[in-house]
């Protein structure tokens, strides 16, 4: 059984300590926002926020959260970060397929949380974990810029 | 049964149940569409449109209700390629509709109705979804556009000439009545539909060639939207397979000791191909199945590796093939003397789209439903049909969004397998293959090997001669297309060559690899020929003295005006002639594909250890009426990058008859620190719709391979771009 804390609500699992969180949140709580792309933390599919930070979930073991706010996809809209960030992701028409977007928003928003108006390198630190197979990267790099620009404005 | 009508499931799926109809509440007062995974949720309850959506429902594509709702039924499927706002710009214009007030709801799966009209069955592919409906949409529309029209005038007692309509309503100016559409539904019912509705002039078009927001986006950034993997019917539960390492092996003996021990595991499914493990969640059945003992029978394709596979290529490659495409007399100007022959290679490759192979399926004794993310609706109906010998209205297929198809979904072999699982499975049971599986066990972009020969006169290309040998898909995929032994897909782009060439000469050789299954990928078999051509047409302009732009434009300009004035742009924004320094250059690549015009111009940099660093990629394109611009160039710029991972990555290996590559940290994909800038020029035109999802993939290998040259003088003939050769430590 572990307890946890997501999106500002506490949930208790019935599950072993060792399973990672991203089985939790889709399979156990239905919160399919968060989605499986690699299982081993190659494509950030699966990226939430951990106390505000990026973490790939499909190997973070739920016995390692403790009572760490775990924020998804589904409440990111809620901070303010994650608030510019979709709505740049809107404004730029970033997504096609939209499968990775999820974690893209998730660590574009962690940035911007951790470095306001970030430059290229670091964009590049903080989004090579994500990768997009529809290859929206062009458009990516432009709406973080545009999200960090509406924080300053 | 829909998604949202769900009961609260053993493991707390109640929340589910709340996010799905918020999903769907706020899809609806966001922008005044419903979204369509969640109508596709929501309304694919049987195998045909709702019966109780409305009076009017004059074809398969429109219904409209009394409160002049509209729905219109998308018959191709949304994998980010923006088609289900495309197709639906294409119908409301010419219904007059009012954009903002429409739905869309995916079509179920039906030959009948949705056939794509080039193919003849229900297909989303060879990016042909806007050129392929864009007349029978537009005729659609404009009938029903008309059927209203006419119900007004008979109202109104006027002549249906003097009435005009816009945003859902009939207006006749002459006297200011207006008429909504839901007012004159069930009138409009009754009338014949028009034979050959007129259709708009394009300078009168209000949508089409406007950019517009995709319908499908604000769902994808809240984490609404649905895909197949995102599927959870009430009772559902979790697998994930092992099929044989080796292509063809079956199971020989399974022991499951240990995989029952595992918590949360429910049921083991051993097949004869491959064993699934059932459980409460993904984790316990991956588990499990990494518990299971396996004894493999490996078959007969054991010793089947990479270099066999070349081995048997080159060789096959010897052989003449058959005639695709003669004019003049090649074979004469090849004898001629200073012929100049290049050989190409192009490696399998696997699609890994971001959403793995996945299909949730519940059989019943009197029907099965499945729920996947498919570019074959009817295909995936058929097959679950056979498998479980019900008839196909007992087999009802949930379409969802799909996570990156590139083709991987033009295939049902996840989808049987799924079944196959469930009918050992009581309930529901969703299938979700691993990383690795999803890899190791694709449907792959054949091996291709190309031989070009030429002769150049007076600095142009006098004599051509080129052999493709590489795998016929078509055969398998769709025997009746395949004919005299040539696969259409296989030459596509080579017996179309844009340049002007007096003799000229194109040759198949259908050689198909021993065990590796092989299939449509991104690109398809343009990506082969545009990168043989292309790169060869460099080498003939080395050899020419000429400049790789001027060579070309030479032998285009007469041929092909729309390429050329797509060439001359895209070399007057790249900067071509420019000065650039040392060990960095520029490369062009042309190609008439899936019916556009593209010139693409890319900046390379190669560092001293064969590094390629890609700086920036230019791109004119033609590709007649853009019906949503901001979408063409989005499909380049993705294109491209998708063209640039497997140019520089791209390559799956066999040994020992098992794939050797298994998930994205030995099967590398570009990331966005190494995306280069991507410039896309859109040429306005008034022709008709050209495809555009896989033009980008096909111009960025030869336009990269073409800028190694220029930076390094190395001409390379085989993807993916060996550093090692680029480093100068091994020869080309």
């Amino acid at each position: 059984m572990a307890k946890l804390n997501i999106n500002g609500q506490h949930r208790d699992v019935d599950v072993s300590d060792d399973t990672p969180l991203l089985w939790v949140l889709r399979d156990v709580l239905g919160l399919t926002g968060t989605k499986f792309g690699c299982g081993i933390a190659q494509c950030g599919a699966c990226t939430v926020h951990v106390d505000g930070k990026a973490v790939r979930s499909c190997l973070l073991p739920v016995g390692a959260i403790d009572n760490r706010a775990v924020t998804t996809i589904e409440a990111v809209g809620a901070t303010p970060a994650g608030a510019r960030v979709q709505k740049a992701w809107l404004d730029l028409e970033v997504v096609q397929c939209g499968y990775c977007q999820s974690g893209q928003i998730m660590s574009a928003s962690a940035l911007l949380a951790m470095t306001p108006h970030p430059d290229d390198s670091d964009i590049d630190a903080a989004m090579a974990g994500n990768i997009c197979r529809c290859g929206t990267y062009v458009r990516i790099r432009a709406a973080i810029k545009k999200a960090a620009g509406a924080q300053s404005a | 049964m829909t998604v949202q009508a769900s009961s609260v499931s053993p493991r707390g799926l109640s929340r589910r149940t709340l996010l799905l109809t918020g999903a769907a509440a706020g899809g609806g007062l966001l922008l005044g569409f419903h979204v369509p995974q969640a109508r596709a949720a929501v309304s694919n309850t049987a195998n045909g449109p709702q019966a109780d959506a409305g009076p009017f429902a004059p074809n398969a594509f429109i219904r409209i209700d009394r409160e002049s709702r509209i729905t219109l039924i998308i018959p191709q499927v949304e994998m980010g390629q923006g088609v289900y706002t495309a197709l639906s710009m294409i119908l409301a214009e010419e219904l007059d509709a009012a954009f903002d007030r429409v739905a869309v709801e995916a079509a179920p799966p039906s030959d009948a109705l949705y056939a794509n009209p080039i193919f003849g069955i229900q297909v989303t592919g060879n990016s042909n979804s806007v050129r392929a409906f864009w007349t029978r949409l537009r005729q659609a529309g404009a009938g029903a556009r008309a059927m209203l029209v006419q119900a007004a005038a008979a109202e109104w007692k006027v002549d249906p000439a003097s009435c005009g309509a816009e945003a859902s309503v009939v207006i006749h100016p002459p006297t200011g009545r207006k008429l909504a559409y839901g007012a004159l539904a069930d009138a409009a019912a009754k009338l014949t539909a028009p034979a050959n509705p007129s259709l708009k002039q394009p300078k009168d078009f209000k949508l089409i060639g406007k950019p517009f927001k995709r319908l499908d986006t604000p769902e994808k950034v809240n984490g609404k939207a649905l895909y197949g993997i995102d599927m959870l019917p009430p009772g559902v539960t979790f697998a994930t397979i092992a099929a044989s390492p080796v292509f063809g092996g079956k199971v020989a003996h399974v022991d499951d000791a240990a995989a029952k021990a595992v918590a949360g595991v429910r049921q083991i499914v051993v097949l004869d191909d491959f064993v699934a493990v059932v459980g409460d969640h993904m984790w316990a059945a991956k588990q499990g199945l990494d518990a299971l003992a396996i004894t493999w029978n490996d078959g007969p394709n054991a010793h089947v590796d990479s270099a066999q596979i070349w081995n048997d290529i080159r060789a096959a490659s010897e052989h003449e093939g058959v005639v695709a495409k003669v004019a003049g007399d090649a074979k004469k100007a090849l004898a001629d003397g200073g012929a100049i022959e290049a050989h190409y290679e192009l490696p399998f490759l696997a699609h890994a789209p971001m959403e793995p192979i996945n299909c949730t399926v519940h059989v019943r004794p009197d029907a099965c439903e499945v729920w996947v993310g498919t570019q074959v609706n009817s295909r995936a109906q058929a097959i679950a049909a056979k498998l479980t010998g019900l008839p196909l209205d007992k087999v009802i297929v949930h379409n969802q969004l799909i996570g990156g198809g590139f083709g991987r979904r033009l295939e049902v072999d996840g989808i049987e397998k799924a079944v196959r699982v469930a009918q050992k499975v009581d309930g529901p049971v969703k299938v979700v293959w691993t990383r690795e599986e999803d890899i190791r066990h694709d449907i792959y972009r054949p091996v291709y090997y190309d031989r070009i020969t030429a002769t150049l006169k007076d600095g142009r290309i006098d004599g051509w001669k080129h052999r493709i040998t590489g795998s016929a898909v078509i055969a398998r995929w769709l025997p009746p297309a395949f004919q005299k032994g040539i696969d259409i897909d296989a030459v596509d782009s080579a017996i179309d060559i844009p340049y002007d060439i007096p003799h000229l000469r194109v040759e198949y050789v259908r050689h198909e690899p021993p065990a590796v299954p092989t299939g449509f990928w991104r690109g398809v078999g343009p990506n082969n020929n545009v990168f043989a051509i292309e790169s060869f047409i460099d080498e003939l302009a080395q050899k020419a003295g000429k400049d790789p732009v001027a060579f070309r434009r030479a032998m285009l300009a007469r041929k092909m005006p729309r390429l050329d004035a797509a060439l001359e742009l895209a070399a007057r924004k790249a900067g071509w002639g420019k000065a650039l320094p040392p060990r960095t250059g520029r490369g062009v690549a042309v190609q008439v594909s899936f019916g556009s015009f593209i010139a693409t111009v890319a900046e390379v940099e190669v560092d001293t250890d064969g590094e390629v660093h890609v700086r920036r990629i230019t791109s004119a394109v033609d590709t007649g009426i853009a019906v949503n611009p901001d979408t063409v160039i989005a499909q380049l710029q993705g294109g491209l990058i998708f063209g640039l991972t497997a140019a520089l990555y791209g390559e799956i290996t066999i040994a020992r008859g098992r794939v050797q590559q298994g998930n994205f940290n030995d099967y590398r994909m570009l990331r966005i620190d190494q995306a280069p800038a991507i410039e896309v020029h859109l040429i306005k035109s008034g022709e008709a719709p050209g495809g555009i999802g896989e033009t980008g993939t096909t111009a960025a290998a030869p336009a990269v391979r073409n800028a190694i040259l220029a930076a390094t003088g190395i001409a390379l003939r085989r993807l993916p771009f060996d550093r090692e050769v680029l480093a100068g430590r091994k020869k080309a």
